[in-house]
């Protein structure tokens, strides 16, 4: 198990040597501390109660020492610090840009070619890529360890980021920066392919290919962990920001107005694309819609996944 | 030994007096520096209790005993009872009200009814958190926008709370500054003070100057949440990161607040039990102003990933830098003070050399974090956890723990038990960094902070740490019952029991009403130790 996550990005390995350099500058002066404070407390361990002692008030030499040698690293730290983080802020011209929307609690992403997916953010290995990112409603952060790059999200004001992977694989998105109940659920994918598996994604190919073979009620159970439902609603019967799925489609809920309605494929169809319309009584009007985020097929395969909840 | 007829005529100790009158009342610095010491332990307490309960949760990745929204309600509370109710009044309201008449050799603080008025609106502050219980908030102790506009949990009881807090915090710094200009005793020049008063007065500066804008910034939250005033919310054309500036600007300056007083009672600790003058003592006497001033434009270091621009992010990390350097000063001169000489291990100077040891760590991973490429990484993970608790638990509340068994016997005339405290300290010891070394290594690793769930790979390091927190727990239990049985049944304390020159020693244990039957004239520093080789001073 290794202190650091793995590398793969261009930036990553800046940053660890950063992280490195200050961790044996640390450990040095760590060691050092530690030996003085242990050796002292030992030998001179009080053994008799009139033991005399020096009278000591200080030493400039040593004192000027020990100020200026930590100001120097100090000096160099910050610098090395700066370098590496003007890297991280300039992005090449050539980056592709991918707008980023974050909302409570999931992540959206826009191509140039009008391409859209939701918690999954695919990437070409070594092509650097911008984001471009906002925010629909709190703070959020696009936190990528294995990229070892960070930036908040918020609304009114655009943020950037850019990073150019260098390793093919799957890498854990996280939102770093806190925004509530489903905050730790806000967990997306970064997909890095290969430029021949990326062309294919592009172009579309790789989606049907996998979901060809698969049933709608396996495809719903994708959805659910992929598009950000799993964030704020259960499978297991347990309450979170929104109604468990379980025995919902079929049972009764009583509306925030008090009506009491019997939830079926029409209802959670239009509670998805308007989901402020008919909220369910004691939980928050919070959802974010899904128009043109989730197709109708996807839809048609969530709900069928639902009713294998019953 | 005084003979009878003296004794008799002597002022009666302070705590003689009982009823409930006799403590709401009271202008005398010692009994409402134990209203503060009780009502801040009760506050540590139970946000200590949350903070356990809510590590249970993270003994696993998915779902253990509770739902994300309990989680983050409990963190939250965790962070706000801990920081406004414990740490920040902290040693600076209990052992600062006890201390610093007794140290300068006054017979109270400057303005005492002031310093009683600044209790009841501690107390008013703290009865506001309490009915905000209710309707907990889940914001995060930081109260970061838009989110705590949005939330429809009640974030405006908790910080009416805080904000009533503040006027305590600004009065009783404003009391001790006046205190320590006004009423040293004659002879107890500037550069004779106790370093603990030194500390007192840079934290009471901080106290006075940063207090308002946290006070200002969350009546600013309030209008804009009762009134829709869009001062923060973008959504009404405000601007979030102005209150993460206005914030930090008060939050910075309050981590000095909460450590200052601690690293002034490790360097009263250091020498009594050393047997050595304290060394350096101007550079750790004016390390803790420029500290203090130094920390008033660092606020931005928590906000490098925020959105703020690169040149004042670059701005920020080189000024952080600097407030390190004042600060690795008092480790060294702490560290260099214990050279020769005749270190005697009690429980008070086991937390002291804890302080020094744990502030190491805790001051060393903040040079990750004043970094800014590392700090990008870093930010918002777990390793912020950690340095934070390293630097407020290993600093300020071993400092906290070591003042309690120091000044112990001083402050309630009897003595505990010495080897229940050092069983104790070795649990507290090893149970916080048990539950905090593993957090630094989360936080490299990428886990965030403020996650209820978190992915399985990190399952290990967490069982470590829960499990630290169990043994830190226990630790704290015995430290708390081991104190608490002193008052009952301990030993009655002679006045000077580690032979200590500084002036609060010099009163019976515990001290009289008002402190000195004769105002001391004062011809030598406290810290007179050892044999003088020289005519040096």
């Amino acid at each position: 198990m290794s202190w650091l996550p793995e590398v793969a990005s261009n930036l990553a390995s800046k940053v660890d040597g950063v992280l490195w350099f200050i961790t044996i500058i640390s450990l040095i002066f760590f060691i050092i501390i530690s030996t003085f404070l242990i050796y002292f407390a030992i030998k001179y361990r009080r053994r008799g109660d009139d033991e005399e002692t020096p009278y000591i008030t200080g030493n400039l030499t040593l004192e000027l020492i020990w100020t200026v040698i930590p100001s120097i690293l100090l000096m160099v730290i910050f610098v090395y610090g700066f370098v590496v983080f003007k890297d991280m802020r300039t992005p090449p011209k050539e980056a592709t840009e991918i707008n980023v929307v974050a909302k409570q609690w999931l992540w959206q992403f826009e191509y140039y070619n009008g391409k859209k997916t939701l918690n999954e953010l695919y990437v070409q290995q070594n092509r650097p890529v911008k984001m471009v990112m906002r925010s629909d409603d709190v703070l959020h952060s696009f936190f990528v360890p294995a990229f070892r790059v960070k930036q908040d999200l918020m609304g009114g004001r655009y943020t950037q980021l850019w990073f150019t992977p260098t390793k093919v694989g799957t890498f854990q998105l996280f939102c770093a920066e806190y925004c509530g109940t489903g905050h730790s659920k806000m967990l997306g994918k970064v997909i890095v392919l290969s430029p021949e598996a990326y062309d294919r994604w592009e172009k579309g190919e790789e989606e049907e290919e996998g979901v060809a073979s698969l049933s709608p009620a396996e495809r719903g159970e994708q959805i659910y962990a992929n598009s950000g439902c799993n964030a704020c609603h259960s499978l297991d019967g347990s309450k979170l920001v929104g109604p468990t799925f379980k025995g919902l489609i079929g049972g009764e809920s009583e509306l925030e107005d008090g009506e009491i309605i019997t939830a079926d494929e029409n209802y959670v169809r239009e509670s998805i694309l308007e989901p402020q319309g008919k909220t369910v009584k004691g939980y928050p009007p919070v959802m974010p819609s899904f128009k043109g985020i989730l197709s109708d097929n996807d839809i048609s395969a969530l709900i069928a996944y639902m009713k294998t909840l019953n | 030994m005084a003979n009878h007829t003296v004794a008799e005529t002597l002022p009666v100790p302070f705590l003689e007096k009982t009823g409930i009158l006799s403590w709401i009342l009271s202008t005398d610095h010692k009994r409402i520096g134990i209203m503060y010491l009780v009502s801040i332990s009760t506050f540590f307490l139970i946000a200590g209790a949350f903070a356990l309960t809510f590590r249970f949760e993270l003994l696993t990745p998915e779902k253990n005993i509770m739902d994300p929204h309990t989680y983050n309600v409990l963190f939250t509370l965790h962070g706000a009872i801990m920081v406004f109710l414990f740490i920040v009044p902290g040693l600076a309201a209990s052992f600062g009200n006890f201390l610093i008449p007794l140290m300068i050799g006054a017979r109270d603080v400057a303005f005492p009814r002031l310093n009683l008025g600044s209790y009841w609106i501690y107390l008013l502050g703290a009865i506001i958190i309490l009915i905000a219980l209710l309707k907990p908030a889940d914001t995060g102790w930081t109260f970061y926008t838009p989110y705590s506009i949005q939330t429809e949990t009640d974030v405006i009881m908790i910080t009416l709370g805080i904000f009533v807090l503040g006027f305590s915090s600004i009065l009783t710094g404003l009391n001790f500054i006046v205190t320590i200009h006004k009423l040293r005793a004659p002879g107890m020049t500037w550069h004779r003070l106790p370093l603990f008063i030194w500390a007192s007065y840079a934290t009471a500066i901080l106290q006075v100057l940063a207090t308002p804008v946290v006070a200002i910034t969350l009546l600013l939250l309030i209008a804009e949440r009762t009134l829709g005033i869009g001062f923060f919310d973008p959504a009404k054309g405000g601007d979030p990161i102005l209150f993460q500036g206005f914030f930090w600007f008060y939050s910075h300056p309050a981590v000095y607040i909460m450590i200052i007083p601690a690293m002034g009672v490790i360097s009263e600790i250091i020498p009594v039990f050393a047997r050595k003058p304290i060394f350096g003592y101007k550079a750790i006497a004016y390390s803790s102003l420029a500290i203090a001033l130094i920390s008033f434009f660092v606020w931005a270091h928590h906000m490098f990933t925020s959105g703020i621009s690169e040149v004042a992010a670059t701005i920020f990390s080189f000024l952080t830098f600097l407030v390190a350097i004042p600060t690795a000063i008092k480790v060294f001169n702490w560290t260099a003070t214990l050279y020769k000489g005749s270190i005697w291990l009690h429980s008070a100077m086991l937390y002291a050399l804890s302080f020094i040891w744990l502030f190491t760590i805790g001051g060393l991973t903040g040079v990750f974090l004043g970094a800014l490429a590392a700090d990008v990484h870093l930010h918002d993970t777990y390793f912020i956890v950690a340095h934070m608790h390293y630097v407020m638990v290993g600093g300020t509340v071993m400092g906290f723990f070591g003042a309690l068994h120091f000044w112990y016997p001083k402050w309630f005339g009897k003595m505990f038990n010495e080897n229940i405290a050092k069983i104790a300290w070795f649990l507290v010891f090893v149970g916080f960094n048990l539950t905090f070394l593993p957090q630094f290594i989360l936080g490299t690793q990428g886990m965030p902070r403020r996650y209820a769930t978190y992915p399985p790979e990190f399952q290990t390091l967490n069982e470590l740490s829960t499990i630290g927190s169990w043994i830190l727990g226990i630790g704290i239990f015995i430290v708390v019952v081991n104190l608490i049985k002193g008052l009952f049944n301990g030993e009655k304390a002679p006045q000077n029991p580690y032979n200590s020159l500084s002036l609060e020693w010099s009163v019976p244990s515990p001290p009289p009403h008002e402190n000195f039957e004769e105002i001391p004239h004062v011809t030598d520093w406290t810290y007179g130790y050892g044999k003088k080789q020289n005519t040096e001073k």
